[in-house]
């Protein structure tokens, strides 16, 4: 069992809160986790990915090869087109539809998500809209990882059990806003896949 | 034994508390920042009282660590490749003195520059000093080579290097942690002499540097973290360098390798096992991350057709590698289907919104638009994303503290005024002892130190300067009445221009102080209360 997730956004969109929780429901589980961050300079707004590997096996290479990723969860809908070429055949894009404009040569909106239809395993989702609606505009990236659910080798309960160990110590509200989120994330999923 | 999920950073980090760290001394740099960090914000490391302050800059931090070592307990100092080049003389030195508690040099070098000048490779550095040097492929090993590096430096009397890459740096994985040692008491060295490097007993010393290169050389070929596989195919042999390994096993199902292959770890390199690689194969490619050393040494002046890699053009001469790069030098295909629209442009990084450097660019553009271009040298820090549109406001950026020597000598070849353009951090690190050349010899220069109260490109570290900017000047020589200072806001641009014309028209030295927090750590101290 293995599997290979490329999370992609801006600069200081929190992605790696994402990788938090799906790295600690696989490290429940005893598997072996390879991640890669980006550090430095790009954090000042500028893209940022994360190469996250999950396996029950040994992981050679902090980064996976290009076509070899199962899933691209983007936190927005731009990067979520720069990293398609890591994509295996079948696999699964996931990107919220919410822009982050902060370049002025930002592509027109509708030829970005024309080009996420064009992709036939897609998941198109306002997460900012659905976080919005349980809270704040917070919790969109467990709306994020629950969009994912569907297509990683691990169970709702090991996800929900992730979320809580990475928000436990903020307290018993944010734990449940983020669960929230993270269900109804899976259920547009389910719904719309 | 317990189990953690660490950056490669923080196994550093960790590996060190366990194995008796005293003390870590660094100046930030990507990417070796997190290491300090990580025991800046470790309890343990709090309780047994191991120094973990940052330094003024790289050099001050491998003094103090040798000094330490003196002293008898373990110490480790960090920093970024770059960071090497300004620690140069120490670290030469340090090789000549040897070491007595356990001294880690950690180099952190960024292969492709994802936030660094240049992609130097620290491993010439070590070859340069004579000293040997670790390069750890996982987590796992670089805890194993810390926790087991400062006894191998005090049984060696030696400086140890640490090299790490980017990636290296900045990936997670699990890590066994070993039981905690506890930190050496002083003791001084046995020979009260060892460090004075007068030229009577540095000639002694470079003498005994220079056999211990066999011993060092015979502690590479038995090396655990060095090792040789016999394959079954010999068309080709590998040759595999710290994390470049895994970019090698990536390309093969778990347990089935082909080919022979030999994983280089520990440094000197171990002839033996290359040599044995050698002889049994037809061909020998050489994966290493960052400049092709091993490559270079054994190709030779005869440029042995045998040897392949990044110097033959099998891989690319620049940059870091990855799987699909080594795949393709080992004759592999690349599988992908999909293609990258061309309308997915590229977003490069820019200054935070509300950042006070701002306000001080679009006051100086508005000022320098009676000049000529070309007038502005920078430094290193979130200031040089002025570079880039919109604000197209500096014209060099090279290494910490160049900006006011620089546009120092352009005023001396008769370009005036000339403008440096500096950060509170940089000015502590760096550019102190230009300012005295420039006050020195009255240079006409204006100089701005942009100071935000941190080290905002590497996430807000402390800063030296502590809010003592203008004293500081003062007391350099700089005349108080051409110490300026204004609060970087919207609202006070009027009074920033005419502060910037009145100095740039000074025929001396002036330094302008603009004197805002960065809204990132602002916005961080908020959330913290
Ligand atoms: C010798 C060296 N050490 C460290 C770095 C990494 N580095 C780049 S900019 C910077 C800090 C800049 O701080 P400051 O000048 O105060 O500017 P700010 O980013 O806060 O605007 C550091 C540590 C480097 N490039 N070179
Ligand atoms: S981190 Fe601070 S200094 Fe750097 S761009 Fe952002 S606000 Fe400005």
């Amino acid at each position: 069992m293995k599997t290979d997730i490329i999370l992609a956004g801006v600069g200081g969109q929190g992605i790696l809160s994402i990788a938090a929780v799906i790295g600690s429901a696989a490290l429940t589980k005893n598997l072996n986790i390879k991640q890669s961050e980006v550090h430095g300079m790009s954090q000042r707004g500028g893209e940022v990915y994360s190469h996250l590997r999950i396996s029950d096996q040994t992981i050679a290479s902090d980064l996976i090869p290009l076509g070899g990723a199962d899933l691209i969860i983007a936190v927005e809908p731009l990067e979520s087109l720069r990293y398609l070429t890591y994509l295996k055949p079948e696999a699964w894009l996931i990107a919220n539809s919410k822009s982050f404009i902060n370049i002025t040569n930002y592509p027109d909106e509708e030829k970005i998500f024309e080009e996420i239809r064009r992709y036939k395993n897609h998941i198109l989702i306002d997460a900012e809209d659905i976080a919005k609606k349980i809270k704040t505009a917070r919790s969109s990236n467990m709306v994020m990882v629950g969009a994912a659910a569907p297509f990683m080798n691990l169970t709702v309960e090991e996800l929900e059990n992730g979320i809580r160990s990475i928000f436990e110590s903020k307290g018993e509200e944010i734990v449940s806003i983020n669960i929230e989120s993270f269900r109804k994330g899976r259920d547009f999923s389910l719904t719309n896949r | 034994m317990q189990k953690l999920l660490l950056l490669g950073d923080e196994a550093i980090a960790q590996a060190a508390i366990d194995a008796g760290l005293s003390g870590v001394y660094a100046y930030p740099g990507t990417p070796s920042t997190e290491i300090t960090e990580y025991i800046q914000n470790n309890k343990i490391a709090e309780q047994r009282g191991i120094h973990s302050e940052w330094s003024t800059n790289e050099k001050t931090a491998m003094e103090s660590a040798l000094g330490m070592s003196y002293a008898g307990k373990r110490t480790m100092v960090c920093m970024k490749h770059v960071g090497l080049n300004v620690a140069a003389d120490t670290f030469m030195n340090a090789a000549i003195t040897g070491a007595n508690g356990g001294l880690l040099m950690v180099v952190a070098d960024d292969p492709s520059m994802h936030s660094s000048q240049n992609e130097q490779d620290s491993r010439y550095f070590a070859d340069f000093a004579l000293i040997p040097v670790f390069e750890p492929s996982n987590q796992q090993e670089a805890y194993d080579m810390i926790y087991s590096g400062f006894s191998f430096s005090e049984k060696y009397q030696t400086p140890v290097m640490i090299r790490i890459t980017t990636r290296m740096a900045h990936s997670r994985a699990a890590v066994a942690t070993k039981p905690m040692i506890e930190q050496n008491q002083i003791s001084l060295p046995g020979d009260l002499r060892q460090f004075v490097l007068l030229p009577s007993i540095a000639r002694r010393n470079y003498k005994q540097l220079i056999s211990k290169q066999d011993i060092f050389e015979d502690a590479s070929e038995i090396s655990t973290f060095n090792s040789y596989f016999e394959g079954s195919d010999k068309s080709i042999g590998i040759i595999a360098c710290g994390i470049a390994f895994n970019y090698f096993a990536e390309n093969f199902e778990v347990g089935e390798i082909p080919y022979s292959y030999v994983k280089v770890a520990q440094y000197p390199i171990p002839k033996k096992l290359i040599q044995q690689l050698y002889a049994s194969c037809d061909k020998i490619l050489i994966l290493e991350e960052g400049y092709p050393l091993i490559e270079k040494f054994i190709k030779g002046f005869h440029s042995d057709p045998k040897i392949i890699g990044r110097l033959d053009g099998t891989l690319p001469r620049d940059g870091e590698l990855n799987p699909n790069l080594v795949g393709k030098a080992l004759g592999k295909k690349l599988i992908t289907q999909e293609t990258v629209s061309t309308f997915v442009v590229q977003r490069p990084p820019a200054l935070c919104p509300g950042c006070g450097h701002i306000d001080v660019f679009n006051a100086l553009n508005e000022v320098l638009a009676a000049y000529s271009p070309g007038r502005v040298f920078s430094d290193i820090g979130c200031y040089t994303l002025a570079a880039l549109p919109p604000l197209n406001a500096i014209n060099s950026c090279v290494d910490m503290g160049a900006s006011i020597t620089m546009a120092k000598g352009a005023s001396d070849a008769g370009l005036q005024p000339a403008v440096a353009f500096i950060g509170d951090s940089t000015f502590t690190h760096s550019g102190m002892t230009g300012l005295l050349d420039c006050v020195y010899e009255k240079t006409p220069i204006t100089i701005i130190i942009s100071d935000n109260a941190t080290t905002g490109m590497t996430g807000g570290q402390s800063s030296h300067a502590e809010n003592r900017l203008f004293q500081i000047c003062e007391g350099l020589g700089v005349e108080k009445e051409h110490i300026r200072t204004f609060n970087p806001l919207k609202k006070n641009h009027a009074e920033a221009v005419q502060i910037i014309k009145e100095e740039l028209e000074y025929h001396g030295v002036s330094v302008i102080i603009p004197q805002r927090e960065c809204v990132r750590t602002l916005e961080r101290t908020h959330k913290a209360k």
